[in-house]
């Protein structure tokens, strides 16, 4: 087939319309005789050929073919577009919801997002509102997805595809394939991470994206995954990415006007020195680093082990051996 | 001729109604909405001149009429609205709103939550999903900023769209103390998951970020907001905002695996990777404090090559840390 882009272009145009114009079902050959485009098609094979690719355009973008029959007597089953299932529903704006709008587009730095955001909001003007994509811009809301895995991991979670990629739980870990459930990409903190059903682990997981490869690839069909109803993508993310709850509490003595990041997150000491705080632990090693930071200005009463961890940081600052250091946890 | 129909056909479908709302509008004003060239508008004009209903005779094609350099739909052929939010152009706008809303200060959280209905009301689908439908797996993309609001927000922002200046009471993590100061403010920013001011410090006579959740007290001031003719935000988006100026300081490190993580949490110039687990690494930092704080956290996992006096900065503070420990040398 060689028909011209444009002319494709022209002759989906025609099937919409005609497709809207309609009641009734029509028939692919009645379609074929009507539209323009496919008249001019000379074999049988050639003119389904056009006419699956055709339909499955229209569905990509959202337009809602119906397949029936009109009479029982028709032989086959024809096609039809209901306007009211076609058409974007009447939507008004306030000036301040369609400015909270026009922000909202503006969020997404990444081109599989940004894409659709643009032509949402070219809907909302052509369906009459006043969305104007420079509002309020003394506000620039931004969320970058730079990551190459991005792309895919929300095509596929989308589609309901399984996916594999290879996956590194820390950065010098052995990159290993992970055959995956997606349920949905999730920006946590500012981080992406994808979330679903692990195959090979039989569990829920959290990948970070950017501990992905380049090699997602979806495989099987459409469709075959289903996030559980209800679930709460961001929650999951939480749990898994944020610290354990905390266990105790850390007693520390600050230098008076020093360490006002330790001092802002802190509990006053209950026996009431100004210069003492306590602070959550749920970590020691988190604890001591975040600790050990202030040097002489935040230094640990209790308890024991994170007074040791402390120290042995500080030591360790006196006598760097990064490349005889253990691993990472 | 590569893009093409996947590109023009959602183009194609929403312009005609687009012009029906605006009558007599500049081909070039309606060029630039659509975010193509006025010759790419030009041809698509000319396209769906060519379309129209069966019979397609006079009568039955879309007419427009062109007047000077504007133009006005006379004849639509029944595309009178655009096409429904597809499920990932809702999806993308909502969970964008979703995530305005969750961050505290950018927005009138009311105004975006009423939007949000709208859009979810808008979107969603007239009778059942069809069994083709080609998103099954759902919005595919969740936002979580898990910020706590500071509480000094709504200042802030009063204060962007009324244009005054403010009194601040700051907390900078980078010299990790709290202080005041009046700045003139220019926009608020969301960098990731983060909201910031973006103002005219006067105290520091430059621009400054100010993240939204370390302002702990804002005095919307009577006078105006009147940064010097001169100041200019950051360009760019994401760590590209935050990132150091051009004239701070360059550090050269050798990262153990147990400090591995800093190269993916904070930017760095460059990364060199060694069989043995570790990482050389150049980063850039504005305040020798800030981290001096960093390294005494990391211990023996890191050593710094560059500069001497960071090498020399980060042994005294490590050297005094001890002595209030009673572990001197």
């Amino acid at each position: 087939m060689t028909t011209s882009p444009s002319a494709r272009a022209e002759r989906l145009v025609n099937l919409v319309l005609c497709l809207l114009s309609t009641r009734q079902y029509l028939s692919a050959e009645r379609i074929r005789a009507t539209v323009p485009g496919y008249s001019d098609v000379a074999s049988d094979e050639a003119f389904f050929r056009m006419f699956e690719r055709d339909k499955s355009e229209l569905r990509e973008l959202g337009v809602p073919l119906e397949t029936g029959r009109s009479t029982l007597a028709e032989p086959v089953d024809g096609y039809r577009i209901a306007r009211g299932d076609y058409e974007l529903p009447d939507i008004d704006l306030a000036p301040d919801e369609a400015t909270a709008v026009a922000l909202a587009a503006r969020l997404w730095d990444s081109p599989a997002l940004a894409g659709a955001a643009r032509t949402a909001l070219q809907k909302l003007r052509a369906a009459g509102i006043a969305v104007d994509p420079d509002a309020a811009s003394a506000v620039q809301p931004r969320l970058r997805a730079a990551e190459k895995a991005f792309a895919p991991l929300l095509a596929a979670s989308r589609a309901g595809r399984v996916v594999t990629f290879t996956h590194r739980s820390n950065p010098t870990a052995e990159a290993r394939t992970r055959t995956v459930e997606p349920w949905g990409v999730v920006s946590w903190r500012g981080r992406w991470y994808l979330v679903g059903h692990d195959r090979d682990r039989e569990d829920v997981r959290c990948f970070r994206l950017s501990r992905i490869g380049d090699d997602v690839r979806a495989v099987g069909p459409r469709g075959a995954v289903t996030p559980p109803p209800g679930v709460d993508l961001v929650a999951l993310v939480a749990a898994s990415a944020g610290p354990p709850p905390p266990t105790g509490r850390a007693r520390i003595r600050l230098t008076p006007g020093r360490a006002e990041g330790l001092r802002r997150g802190a509990h006053p000491d209950p026996q009431g020195d100004p210069d003492v705080v306590e602070i959550d632990l749920s970590r020691v090693d988190t604890a001591a680093r975040w600790v050990a930071g202030h040097g002489p200005d935040a230094v640990v009463l209790e308890p024991p082990e994170l007074r040791k961890a402390v120290v042995a940081l500080l030591r360790g600052s006196l006598d760097p051996a990064p490349e005889h250091a253990a691993s990472a946890p | 001729m590569t893009a093409g129909v996947s590109e023009r056909l959602p183009r194609l479908l929403t312009l005609v109604p687009y012009l029906l709302a605006r009558p007599g509008i500049p081909v070039a004003e309606a060029a630039a909405d659509f975010g193509v060239a006025e010759a790419q508008l030009r041809r698509d004009l000319e396209l769906l001149w060519m379309c129209g209903l069966p019979g397609y005779g006079p009568g039955d094609l879309v007419d427009l009429s062109f007047e000077g350099d504007t133009v006005t739909v006379t004849f639509d052929a029944g595309m009178r609205r655009p096409l429904r939010l597809s499920g990932a152009e809702a999806a993308t706008l909502a969970v964008a709103l979703r995530a305005l809303a969750d961050a505290p200060g950018m927005v009138d959280a009311d105004a975006v939550q009423r939007a949000l209905a709208k859009i979810e009301d808008a979107a969603g689908r007239a009778g059942s999903p069809a069994p083709d439908d080609p998103e099954p797996g759902g919005d595919g993309v969740a936002v979580g900023l898990g910020r706590v609001p500071g509480g000094a927000e709504d200042a802030v922002r009063r204060a962007v769209e009324t244009g005054r200046a403010l009194r601040l009471t700051y907390y900078s993590a980078s010299r990790d103390a709290v202080g005041r100061r009046v700045v003139d403010p220019m926009r608020l920013l969301l960098v990731d998951a983060s909201a910031y001011l973006e103002a005219w410090c006067r105290q520091a006579e430059g621009v400054r970020l100010f993240r939204l959740d370390r302002v702990d007290d804002a005095e919307v001031l009577d006078e105006p907001s009147a940064p010097p003719p001169g100041a200019r935000g950051r360009e760019g988006s994401g760590e590209d905002l935050l990132r150091p100026d051009d004239g701070a300081h360059v550090a050269a490190l050798v990262l153990g695996p147990a400090a591995r993580w800093v190269a993916e949490y904070y930017p760095v110039e460059s990364l060199h990777a060694a069989d043995d687990g570790s990482a050389r690494i150049t980063m850039r930092y504005g305040d020798r404090d800030w981290m001096v704080r960093l390294l005494l956290g990391l211990g023996d996992a890191v050593e710094v090559l560059a500069p001497p006096e960071l090498v020399d900065a980060r042994a005294a503070r490590a050297r005094e840390a001890l002595a209030a420990y009673g572990e001197g040398e």
